[in-house]
């Protein structure tokens, strides 16, 4: 066959289907992606259904009505749903005071924001303990409140909101500053007040950037470990989170009970992600 | 309303942007702010607006004290250079919205607001447009809304910030036109900011020329055009040639230059700068000139040259190409300047205002 660079006028180039276009290399780096995600991420997904359903239905049903694990799921749906709203407004406030004001102390409150997402949550929770324990900073002063904060439902609230804040204002913040002050000057010039600005003109700008901060912050608060563990101390149908009890079940040699209770954060979390894409795709 | 700016300066950090602006529009009238970006002529007109505050300075608007009134209680019309529309909201909300957002006892019904937006809809002429959202609209369009946004809320002064910026040539001529004519009709005072000689002089009952946070010249187009009043606005008008000259008794002279055309002036004897338009300056072939042409070309209507002396800065030239005598590079050639700006070197120095400071009356 001839050389490429000797290709005679009129010689038909054989034509490029997608196919034969691709490498060897090409062929071999798709190959290892979808091996690896299916080894590391896949199969142990699959593996929690089918260890929780490996003795069939009934178990697995006998498991999750377990009154301890319907607590712990209650318990996290409730952190969940006050920590959420908490975090939106957090987000909102911090977003629209960086990216529509200037006022010193702007980058340092920037940087404040990404904190949680360079501590390790454990820490946060030591610190929580430190201040609000009973032995804690705060601790003689709660007490003589009569306010229980570690141990109970206050201390995993904290945490959680914590370990979560920068969900929000990460996903509102870039947003916001692209989208300058323009709009909302002419809104200002046209009559409207502070909040009717907000209202009509800033909030459904940021809607949909809002949805999916509010997601990814409901699947952390759901699935929050670390920090949690530390302030929570860990009382059966008490203080229990859905994770919490994934370990405690573990450690109780309650294997099936235990990948029944992660097979309920599993579906949550699939959820979570089903909503994400469908909301990436809207904007 | 009458406008009525007196002694006004702003500072953003280190930089001055406003250097003390007096400045007084007519009830109706439609005024041009025209200068190079960083002169300060946006920055005045968002203090008009209320979403800028002076350092220091006085804004009486129809006789009341507008720096005691906020931005949303001045009833004015803003149009944003890039529009700002509400890209969530319909041609016809958009154009709702000042009307919507009034306290409900001063809204009109919802009726009467969806009447305004019909008439200015047709106003406009884009009332086929109403359904649509911003994204859907040509440059053109998105203007024109932003315009019956504005005007919706009847402004008692008329404010746009580089209104035909970001638009075509062709288009930025027909708006243009249409904008006078809609400032006819409302009679409403109209101050415009824009970088665009021709747009400011066609457009515009009178210009305000900006240069630095100061006002350089106030006038029509034909008196700035002929006699600009600093160098600053004959460089600005255009003049890129400037060579200096010999005042005596009112009479420029130059070495190499035919000055005869220029009429006598008021100014000192002593050292001068001339000012002097490509277009004024007439090229003469002449084998003893001192000039030499160093460029030389044709856009088909028009030669343009580059000009040297061997003691005096570049002169840079234009005309017609037709009728233009027999010119070519390396040539010997006498200048002759049918039309220039004489400027004193010996300027007194200007005076500096100085006004008391009176933050305390301002927010």
């Amino acid at each position: 066959m001839n050389p490429p660079d000797l290709i005679a006028p009129g010689y038909a180039v054989p034509p490029h289907h997608g196919h034969a276009a691709r490498t060897g290399g090409a062929r071999l780096l798709i190959g290892l992606a979808v091996g690896l995600t299916l080894l590391f991420v896949v199969a142990p997904l699959l593996y929690i259904f089918v260890r929780a359903f490996s003795q069939g239905w009934q178990v697995y049903a006998d498991n999750i009505l377990n009154p301890a694990t319907l607590h712990a799921i209650w318990l996290t749906s409730l952190v969940a749903v006050i920590v959420v709203p908490l975090n939106v407004a957090f987000g909102i406030a911090a977003a629209w005071a960086v990216a529509k004001h200037r006022f010193p102390g702007r980058g340092i409150l920037v940087t404040m924001i990404e904190i949680p997402f360079s501590i390790s949550p454990i820490i946060a929770g030591i610190c929580y303990l430190l201040l609000y324990g009973r032995q804690g900073l705060l601790g003689p002063w709660l007490q003589a409140a009569d306010l229980q904060v570690m141990f109970a439902l206050p201390g995993i609230v904290l945490v959680t909101m914590f370990v979560t804040a920068p969900f929000v204002a990460r996903e509102v913040l870039p947003l916001m500053q692209a989208q300058g002050t323009d709009q909302e000057q002419a809104a200002v010039t046209l009559g409207a007040s502070g909040w009717q600005v907000f209202r009509r003109v800033t909030l459904p700008n940021i809607r949909w950037a809002l949805l999916y901060g509010a997601v990814l912050c409901t699947a952390r608060a759901v699935g929050e470990f670390g920090g949690v563990s530390v302030v929570s101390g860990n009382i059966r149908g008490q203080t229990n989170t859905l994770p919490l009890h994934v370990e405690l079940l573990f450690n109780d040699l309650n294997a099936v009970g235990a990948f029944a209770a992660a097979s309920t954060l599993t579906v949550i979390a699939l959820v979570a992600l089903v909503i994400k894409t469908a909301l990436e795709a809207r904007r | 309303m009458s406008i009525t700016i007196t002694g006004m300066t702003k500072r953003f950090g280190q930089t001055d942007v406003l250097r003390g602006i007096d400045l007084s529009v007519a009830e109706g009238e439609l005024m041009a702010l025209l200068g190079p970006s960083g002169s300060g002529k946006t920055t005045l007109l968002k203090i008009v607006a209320g979403l800028e505050w002076p350092d220091v300075g006085g804004l009486q608007v129809g006789g009341q004290d507008w720096l005691q009134l906020a931005a949303r209680d001045r009833r004015i019309g803003f149009v944003f250079q890039h529009y700002a529309l509400f890209p969530h909201m319909s041609v016809r909300d958009n154009i709702a919205f000042g009307l919507s957002v009034r306290p409900r006892a001063k809204r009109p019904g919802r009726a009467q607001i969806a009447a305004r937006v019909d008439d200015l809809l047709d106003f406009l002429q884009i009332a086929p447009l109403a359904d649509r959202y911003p994204a859907q609209l040509s440059g053109g369009q998105r203007q024109r809304v932003a315009l019956g946004r504005a005007l919706a809320i009847q402004p008692r002064v008329l404010l746009l910030d580089e209104p035909f910026g970001a638009l075509d040539a062709a288009i930025r001529r027909d708006l243009r036109r249409w904008l006078r004519g809609v400032h006819e009709a409302t009679g409403s005072t109209t101050i415009f900011v824009t970088h665009d000689q021709e747009e400011a002089f066609e457009l515009a009952d009178r210009v305000v020329v900006m240069g630095e946070g100061r006002i350089e010249q106030i006038g029509h187009a034909d008196e700035i055009h002929d006699h600009p009043a600093t160098p600053f606005v004959a460089r600005f008008m255009g003049a890129t040639t400037v060579l200096p000259v010999t005042l005596q008794a009112g009479r420029a002279l130059g070495a190499g230059l035919d000055l005869t055309a220029l009429p006598r002036r008021a100014l000192p004897d002593g050292p001068a700068r001339l000012f002097a338009r490509p277009a004024d300056i007439r090229v003469q072939p002449d084998p003893n000139g001192p000039w030499r042409i160093d460029t030389l070309s044709s856009t088909g209507a028009e030669l343009r040259l580059l000009l040297s002396h061997p003691d005096l800065p570049a002169a840079e030239a234009q005309m017609p190409r037709r009728g233009a005598p027999s010119l070519a590079r390396g040539s010997a050639v006498t200048l002759r300047l049918e039309a220039g700006s004489v400027f004193s070197d010996h300027r007194p120095l200007p005076a500096v205002p100085v006004t008391p400071l009176r933050k305390e009356l301002f927010k």
